[in-house]
This record gives C-alpha cells, structure tokens and sequence, in this order.
C-alpha cells in the first residue's frame, strides 16, 4: 500500500520536472517548428543563475522566501536576456533554411553556451541547496516526502494552468495558437509572426530557465546538466504533442508515473522506459498524444 | 570541358587540405631536447570538475617540482633522469574512436616519450591496444577496471594506482568491521559498467564476509539522471540495514542534498567509495556517520608523511583546495614513471629508449604521497596499494571535513593475489587474502 | 558509366590512396575513421534529400559495428571481407525490419523514434555485462583473406579497404540518385500527396531509402569497429547519430563527395581545436561550425562544386 503511495508520489515528483523541463521547448517547437538544443542552455544557465542567486541570499542572510524568489526572478531575467540575444542576434539569420540546419545553429551555439558557462562559473561545481533543507520533510509511515518535492508539483501546476489559460484566454495567447496551426494563414490576416517569433523564442527561455532554477536545489549544478535534459525534454514533447501544453502535461504523468512504477517494482527497465512509453505513443497515435487534425495540402 | 578542369580543384582542394594540416600541426613541434609527455584527462563535460582537473593540477604542480628539482628525496633529481619534462594536455572527452586519435595524435604527430592518463575505463580498454601496436610508453592513472591486464599480457602500459576492485572490497570489509550484524542491504549504482562493476564486486565480497546478509535492492538509475527521488523512496520503504554506492561527484551530491531532506542517512549507513573526491565541495552538507572510501589512501585517508605533507602543501598553495584523490593517483602515476625512468637512465648512463624504460617499470615499489605501492600484478604492470575507508565528521569548531574511525586493510587484504582474475577471486571466496 | 563526375572522384579517390604511404600515420588513422563515418552521412544524404532526418542512425551503425566484433569474439573469424559483409546485412536487415515502422512517420517524430530505437539498443547492450556494459571489449585486427599485416603496414592496408569501400559506395550512391528511386527523393520532400498521385508508393519508397542508408551506415560502423579495434554502447548512443546529422548538414546534400569531404574536414577541425585549445575548444569548434551554416547555405560539398564555375569564369576554355 505504501509502495503504491510512494509511487504515486515519485511519479508526480518527476512529471513535475518533465513538465518545467519541456513545457518552453513546446512552445518554441509549435510556434518555430524549430527542435531548440539551446533549450538544454537555458536550464543550465536557469540553474546556475539559481546558484548564484542562493549564494548571494544566503550570505546576506535573508529570509528564504525572498531568497526562493530571488532565484526565480534572477533565472527568468537571464532567460530573458539569452532568449532575445540569440534570437534576433544569430537565430533569425537562419529562418529560412532547411528546419534541420536551424537544429545545427542550435546545436552550435549550444557547444559555445557551454564553454561560456564554464568561462563565467568555472568549471567547479556549486549546491544551491539551502530552499530544499529549509522546506522540511513530512512523513508518512515509513515514508518521509521533502516538501520541496510537493512544492515542485504545485509549481508545475500553476505553470500549466497559467499557461492553459494565457494561450486559450488571453489575446496574444490565441494568436500564438493560430501560429502554431498555420503560420502562413496567420501571416495573411496580417500578424506580425516575426515579433510572434522573438517573443515566443524569449518566454521559451524563460520557462527552460525556470525549469533549471527551481530544480538546481535539488542536483549539484555542474557542467553538462543540460545535455540529458535535452533528450528527456524532447520525448516528453513528442509524446505529447508539439505545442500542445495538456500534451506536454499528459505526456509528463504518464512517463513520471511509468518510470516511478519501474523504479519500484521492476529496476532492470528503468532505462528503456522512456523511450518505450515515447514509441508506444508514436504507434498509436502518430503525432503525439495532443494535436489538432492537419487538413492535407496538396 | 568540365570534366578536365573540375578534376584539379576537386583533387587539390583535398591535398591541400591534408598538406596544410600536416605542416602546421609538424611545425608545432618543439625541439626534441626536453622528454615530452602526454598528459589526457576530461578537461570538459560532467567528469572535468571533480577528476580530470584535479588529475591535470596534479601533474602540473608535480611536474613543476620535478623539473625545478624542488621534490622531497628520493625525486629530486631533475624531471626526468635529469631532463626537464614538457607537458601537453588533451582533453579525454569524445567518443572512443575520437579518444583513440587523440592518442595517435599524441605518439604520432607530436611524438611524445610517454603518455600519462585516463580516467574512463573504456577510454583504457580501447587505448591499450593501440599503446601496444605503436610501442607507446603509457601510463594509466584514474581507469579502474582490472581488465585491462586480466585479459592480455601488456608490454608498454603500465597502472601503478591499483584498480577498482579494492574499492568495493574495502567497503564490504569495513561495513563488516563496523556492523556485524547487518541482515540486509541494497545498492544504488549508476547503471554503467563502473557502477555495474562496483556493486558486483561489494554483493560478490558481502557473500563471503557476512553470507547471512541478504541482498535488498538494487537499484541502477542512469547515469547523470541527477533526479533520485524514486530510489530514495525505494529505500526508505525497504528493510535494508545499509546502503552502497559508487556514486561520484554531480550524481553523488545530487543524492546526498535529496537524501538528506528525506533522512535517509538517519535510517541506515550509507557508504560512499568514492566520497573523498567530494567532502571539500560538500562540507557539512556530508551528513556525519557516511562511511567514506577514496578509491585507496588518499586525502585523509592518506598516512602521515613528509611526501603527503609537502604534496598538500604545494597543491593548495597553487589552487587553494586540497588534493583529492585524482590528484593523488596522478602524482603516483608520474612519480612512478619518474622512478622506472632514472632507473633505467642509470643502467643505461644515458638517454634510454622506451623500450628500456618499459623493462625498468616492470615491478618497482616506491612511495608516493598515498604512501607505499608496488606494481605486484600482471608482471609487474600493475600496482596494488593498502585501502583505507572512514567515517565522516563535519568538525563545528574549525569548519572543515574530518574522516575519523579510519581503519587501513592491507594492499594483500584486498587485492587479488597476482595471476589471479579479481572476479574469479572474489567469487571464490577471496582465497589468499592477509588481512591482519 | 564513365561521366565527368564518377572520373572525377575516381581519380580524387586515387590520388588519396597513393598519397597515404606518404603522409603521416597519425592522418591516416583519422582519415580511416573520417572515411568509415563519411558512408553513414552519406545514407543520412540519401534519407535528407527525401526530406528525412533520422536521430537514431547509430543503431544500424552501433549494429554493424558490434557484429564485427561478436563475429571476431566468438567465433574467431577475423577476417575483413567476412565480418563487413556480415555487419552491412545485420543492419540491412535491422533496417528492413524497423523501416516498416518507421517508414510510416515523418519531420520530428520519424526523427524521435528512430533515436528512440536507438537507445533501446543502447539500453540493452549496456545491460549486458558480459559483453563489458559501457567499457565495450576489444575487436581484433582484421585480416585481408588470410594476409594477416602488423603495424604500420596493417593500418595502411585498412586504409585502402576504407577507401574502396567508399569508393564503391559512392559509385553505387551516384548510379542510384541518377535513377528514378533517387530522383523522387526532392519530390517527395516537397509533396508526398502528387508523388502518391503518381502511382508510387511513397511509404515503399521511403523503406527502401532506410535500408540503403541502414547498409550504409552498418558498414561504417564495421569499418569503425575494425579501426579503432574497439566497440562500446556509446556508439547507438543519440549524440553519435547527432554528430553524423551535424556533419551532414555541414556537409550538404548537393553531391556524392561532399558527404567525404565533410567528415574529414570535420574530423581534422575538431582535432586542430583539441590540439589549439584544450579546455576551450568547443567554442572553437561551435563557432567554425556556426560560421560554415551561416556563410555556405549549401555545406561544404557545394565548395566543392563550385570550384569548375569559377574556374571556367577565369578562362578556361
């Protein structure tokens, strides 16, 4: 019963981390079309901006809900600033090319993000831990959750909700929408999707930033973080669906509970599971989990 | 025509190419007065921070002592045999075949004398071949699989650090020592031949030191998955009275800031084998009572001597953090070529060849700042030590890591005898073990 | 047969062979492993230009490689021509079976689920201890029907066998995308409904491209096995497959021999940074690359290609 608890637990604690980790690659995906390695970039530089952001709190002593929001605010600003810079200062030459050759300007300019985070942080590695240790622990049975884990989940709900709501509420949320189902035909009603395009590119940052820097109290912030955060984040939006928030969050429960239950009762597939959950998806439903009908065009 | 013309700048673009490459990589070599060595470790990526550059600033400061002749007796003697050593770093990272040319870059294009390096096992499987092809002095100093020699008889590479199995063998005997009567235990190993590695070697020694303890979980996240919340839970749900894990660096701090806000430590000890490497980044964020290992007397756990003192001494006075255990298997690396190298210059009375300084390397013991070694194993080509393992305390008062209760098990005690494979060892029963 | 091209590139081909005994050995080896990995970016062209961009190449090459090299452990047949042959068909076959599957998707998700493949064979080999998980185990030289060379001379022998092979393949390669299967690449990419309408499976089609470029690709990976004298897991791991989609790109898919070019060039750029640049030379090699896409839309092959305009601009009759 415990186990089936735990797993339960487990399962919600890594969909939250899938979420935050892929929610901005989907929308940069379904806006641009573009498979953004640089999204691994931003989590890291989210990540050691958070590290930095605890360092300075707690050496100045502040309370740490200030702190915690410190870190927010001091990963999304450089968020913020990496996603405009790139965007408009090396992306956009490459807008009209082959889809897979913007993926190599990504993938360059990911190589040379690395390198600069090691230039700016050196290449020791840094805790941010303090938020997670001031959280306390509840325990239930045998059972002891960090409440930082539970605030994880709640933050991943408030970031789907908000975002569910600011893409199908608000008015620039419904044309970003119309973007992403055809970008030609929103061009022709007389939206400018290249503004579309930096603003998505930006708010995409944001969000990887945010995902790196609420997750960095809880890892040892080190160079490399964001190559395996890559392929999790593109197989939790490919299964769910490109530019479909419900689709990346249907996409992260479903892999975060798959992957808590192999954990706990069968260990030896907790490789494949992943990609296994991914390619059953992709049998079933060949564009994800999430997405409108395509008209065919002939 | 097109044909005609398009052949000469098709044909010249390459040769160009290759010429160009050829010539200036050529005229980057130095003159061969001073001995050139190889030094290879991770300068990028998740394994650069807590090994390879430890094991790079390891060489640097050892190397400059040695070339000023400032080492304590018996090194200081100048580098080499009396010529001074120039270094070259090559960052390991890449795939094995981009590795390999490395190394061929290394002996072939830049000619070398000897090649001192690596910290990943496959990186040593795949080089040793080559070495052996291209008659390449080399060196390993971090890679710790026994396979390396267990599988063929090896003629230019030698290993004076001992190999992993002294690790996991080590922790089961001090786990035994200081807990007599576990009745359980699981591990957590990152699911990679390291980690598969290491906990086959701690389950297979546990069955013959405490056959009542039953093994619990085994548990194998993927490596780098920096998120363990499911294999705490595991474990925190479970009846294990202990836990191992070969856990290093990014992943192992990962697991000890999430263990800790879920006490895991409180429910059971939990052992580290590879935890030295990071007691100075971690400090009191180490819970006290983690059973530390540092892959043989390293660190802390080194004995008392002139040679650690002045190692330690030299290292943090030029990076302003102790010498973890890299480091000090990268010092006994170079210090064992140094000795392999006067050795053979003295029998010769001159320059020696590699093959002689192969010949001399074969067998030597020295002490290095980890304290006494001797290439025991594999005729000679690989090193045993002592090991030694600790109980970690945060010390309040001055604000620095402490390993205490530190118990030393003799390099007999934990190494396969020679001519023995270390698995078929353990797995029968570690026959031939002095433990005193 | 004997167009200005195939002329052209035998005689490049040529010139390479004859020039290896007098070039250094340490170019040799890294233009042994360059040419081995130029026939998988050569499959990832075929697949590119009918608008294809698989992940998950390095199973088919992982496939070849690792049948090499259980042939050699096992059973003790080390010699060239046998294991190449069993590689290429053990990753044709592989092909064969996941194209059926695969053929089915296109854009992201035919890319995501051949990486998806790919890790699962990933994830099985290293499961498998007894094959040495993530350490991989070492492949014995191979012998060239009985001639068993040592040394120097073996590695030269390879060499050559490297470049035939290519050779053979670009041949094979040239004559195919001359024909109609190869032409339909572009049309495909540009509007699969109207080729349907033609009467021609496109899903049939795609299947037979994903064989060619898993052969393609199983080969390479034999070849890379029996020169590095080593296999390990990492080789189906999704950064190998992302590094042959990165030279293909950089490549271009303008023309046989870009695919060579562009695996050697990329090979000798990333050796000159780690040799320049030890702890910075992935900003080195991002920014050689960022430049190559932003300044040469057509990758490197189409430098290759414009060499004959320019030359027939300055004179040349």
């Amino acid at each position: 019963m415990l186990t089936a608890f735990a797993i339960l637990t487990d399962g919600l604690v890594y969909a939250a981390y899938l979420f935050l980790v892929a929610v901005g690659l989907t929308l940069i995906f379904g806006v641009m079309k573009i498979l953004n390695v640089t999204h691994g970039s931003f989590y890291a530089f989210g990540a050691y901006g958070a590290a930095t952001a605890v360092g300075i709190y707690a050496n100045a002593d502040w309370p740490d809900a200030a702190g915690f929001l410190l870190m927010i605010a001091l990963a999304m600003a450089i968020g913020l600033m990496l996603g405009l810079v790139l965007e408009r200062g090396i992306l956009r030459f490459a807008y009209g090319r082959d889809e897979v050759v913007v993926v190599l300007v990504t993938y360059a300019v990911f190589l040379m993000l690395e390198d600069v985070i090691a230039l700016i942080w050196g290449r020791e590695s840094y805790g941010a831990y303090q938020p997670m240790v001031a959280a306390g622990n509840i325990e239930i049975g045998d059972l002891v959750l960090s409440n930082y884990d539970i605030g994880l989940v709640a933050i991943a709900a408030l970031v789907a909700g908000l975002g569910y709501w600011a893409l199908k509420h608000t008015r620039y949320g419904r044309l970003l929408t119309v973007v992403i189902f055809d970008r030609e035909t929103a061009a022709a009603f007389g939206i400018n999707v290249k503004v579309v395009y930096t603003v998505t590119f930006v708010i995409g940052a944001m969000l990887g930033a945010l995902g790196g820097a609420v997750m960095a109290p809880k890892i040892s912030v080190t160079l490399g973080i964001g190559v395996e955060v890559i392929v999790l984040a593109f197989a939790v939006v490919v299964t769910g669906g490109l530019g479909s928030i419900e689709g990346a969050l249907i996409g992260s429960l479903i892999v975060g509970l798959c992957r808590a239950a192999a954990v706990h009762l069968v260990p030896q597939i907790e490789l494949f599971v992943i990609y296994a959950v991914m390619a059953l998806v992709l049998v079933f439903r060949p564009y994800g989990l999430f997405t409108q009908a395509q008209p065919r065009k002939i | 025509m097109i044909n005609r013309i398009s052949v000469l700048p098709r044909v010249g673009v390459l040769a160009a190419a290759a010429l160009a490459g050829s010539v200036s990589l050529a005229a980057a070599q130095q003159p061969a007065a001073p001995i050139k060595i190889g030094i290879v470790s991770f300068l990028s990526g998740p394994a650069a921070s807590p090994f390879g550059v430890p094991g790079r600033n390891g060489a640097e400061i050892v190397i400059e002592a040695l070339n000023a002749g400032t080492a304590p007796a018996p090194f200081n003697t100048v580098g080499l045999g009396g010529t001074k050593i120039e270094t070259k770093y090559v960052d390991e990272a890449g795939s094995t075949a981009q590795v390999v040319t490395e190394f061929r870059n290394l002996v072939q294009r830049d000619q070398v004398d000897a090649v001192v390096g690596y910290i990943s096992s496959g990186s040593c499987l795949a080089v040793t071949p080559v070495a052996e092809e291209l008659k390449a002095l080399t060196v390993y100093f971090d890679c710790g699989t026994p396979r390396i020699f267990e599988e063929t008889a090896r003629k230019y590479v030698f290993r004076p650090p001992p190999h992993a199995t002294m690790d996991s063998v080590g922790a089961a005997r001090y786990l035994v020592a200081k807990h007599k009567d576990i009745n359980g235990f699981s591990g957590l190993n990152q699911n990679y031949a390291w980690g598969q590695d290491s906990w086959r070697d701690f389950a297979g020694a546990m069955k013959v030191l405490a056959p009542k303890a039953a093994v619990d979980k085994e548990l194998f996240p993927k490596l780098f998955a920096g998120e363990y919340g499911a294999e705490i839970s595991t474990l925190l749900t479970s009846k294990s009275q202990a836990l191992h894990t070969s856990f290093w660096d990014g992943d192992l701090e990962s697991f000890v800031y999430q263990e800790q806000a879920r006490g895991l430590d409180r429910r059971m000890p939990i052992i580290y084998t590879t935890g030295e490497a990071s007691i100075w980044r971690l400090k009191d964020k180490m819970p006290d009572k983690s059973i530390i290992g540092g892959r043989g007397p390293n660190g802390p756990l080194a004995p008392k001597s002139a040679l650690n003192d002045w190692f330690q001494k030299i290292y943090i006075d030029r990076y302003g953090t102790p010498p973890t255990y890299p480091s000090y298997q990268m010092a006994l690396a170079v210090l064992g070529l140094k000795v392999a190298w006067d050795k053979a210059q003295k029998a010769k009375n001159g320059k020696p060849t590699t093959d002689e300084v192969a010949k001399a390397f074969e067998g030597i013991e020295y002490d290095g700042p980890s304290g006494h070694v001797k290439l025991a194993l594999s005729n000679g080509h690989q090193g045993i030590q002592e090991t030694a393992y600790g109980t970690y305390r945060f010390n309040k008062q001055t604000k620095q890591p402490e390993v205490v209760d530190v118990v030393r098990f003799p390099a007999a005690c934990v190494n396969p005898p020679n001519g023995v494979n270390a698995d078929d060892w353990i797995k029968g029963g570690m026959q031939g073990a002095k433990c005193n | 047969m004997m167009t200005p091209r195939t002329l052209a590139g035998a005689l490049a081909f040529a010139v390479l062979a004859v020039a290896a005994p007098f070039a250094p050995a340490w170019l040799v080896s890294l233009a042994t492993v360059a040419f081995a990995n130029g026939l998988v970016v050569l499959g990832l062209v075929i697949l590119w230009r009918a608008g294809l961009v698989p992940f998950g190449q390095a199973l088919f090459y992982a496939t070849g490689a690792y049948t090499v090299a259980l042939i050699g452990r096992y059973t003790g047949v080390h010699d060239v021509f046998v294991t190449l042959a069993a590689g290429a068909a053990a990753a044709g076959l592989v092909a064969f079976l996941t194209g059926f599957l695969l053929a089915r998707y296109r854009d992201i998700f035919f890319a995501m689920l051949s990486l998806a493949m790919s890790m699962i064979l990933y994830g099985v080999l290293v499961k498998t201890e007894t094959l040495g998980s993530t350490d991989g185990f070492h492949v014995e030289s191979g012998t060239f029907l009985g001639f068993a060379p040592a040394g120097a001379l073996h590695d030269l022998a390879f060499y050559w066998l490297v470049l035939a092979v290519c050779a053979l393949a670009a041949l094979q390669v040239a004559i195919y995308f001359d024909s109609v299967a190869g032409m339909l690449g572009a049309p495909v990419r540009d509007n699969e409904i109207r080729v349907e309408f033609l009467g021609i499976s496109v899903n049939r089609l795609i299947h037979l491209k994903l064989v060619i470029a898993g052969v393609l690709a199983g080969l390479g990976g034999a070849l890379a096995a029996l020169a590095v004298e080593h296999v390990d897991p990492s080789m189906s791991y999704w950064t190998t497959s992302g590094g042959f989609v990165f030279v293909t790109i950089l490549a271009g898919a303008g023309s046989v021999a870009a695919a060579f070019v562009g695996s050697l060039v990329f090979e000798l750029v990333r050796s000159i940074a780690v040799d320049l640049f030890p702890g910075e030379w992935q900003i080195a090699l991002g920014t050689a690359l960022l430049l190559t896409i932003l300044l040469l839309p057509g990758g490197l092959g189409s430098l290759v290609g414009r060499l004959p305009r320019l030359k027939r601009k300055t004179g040349a009759a």
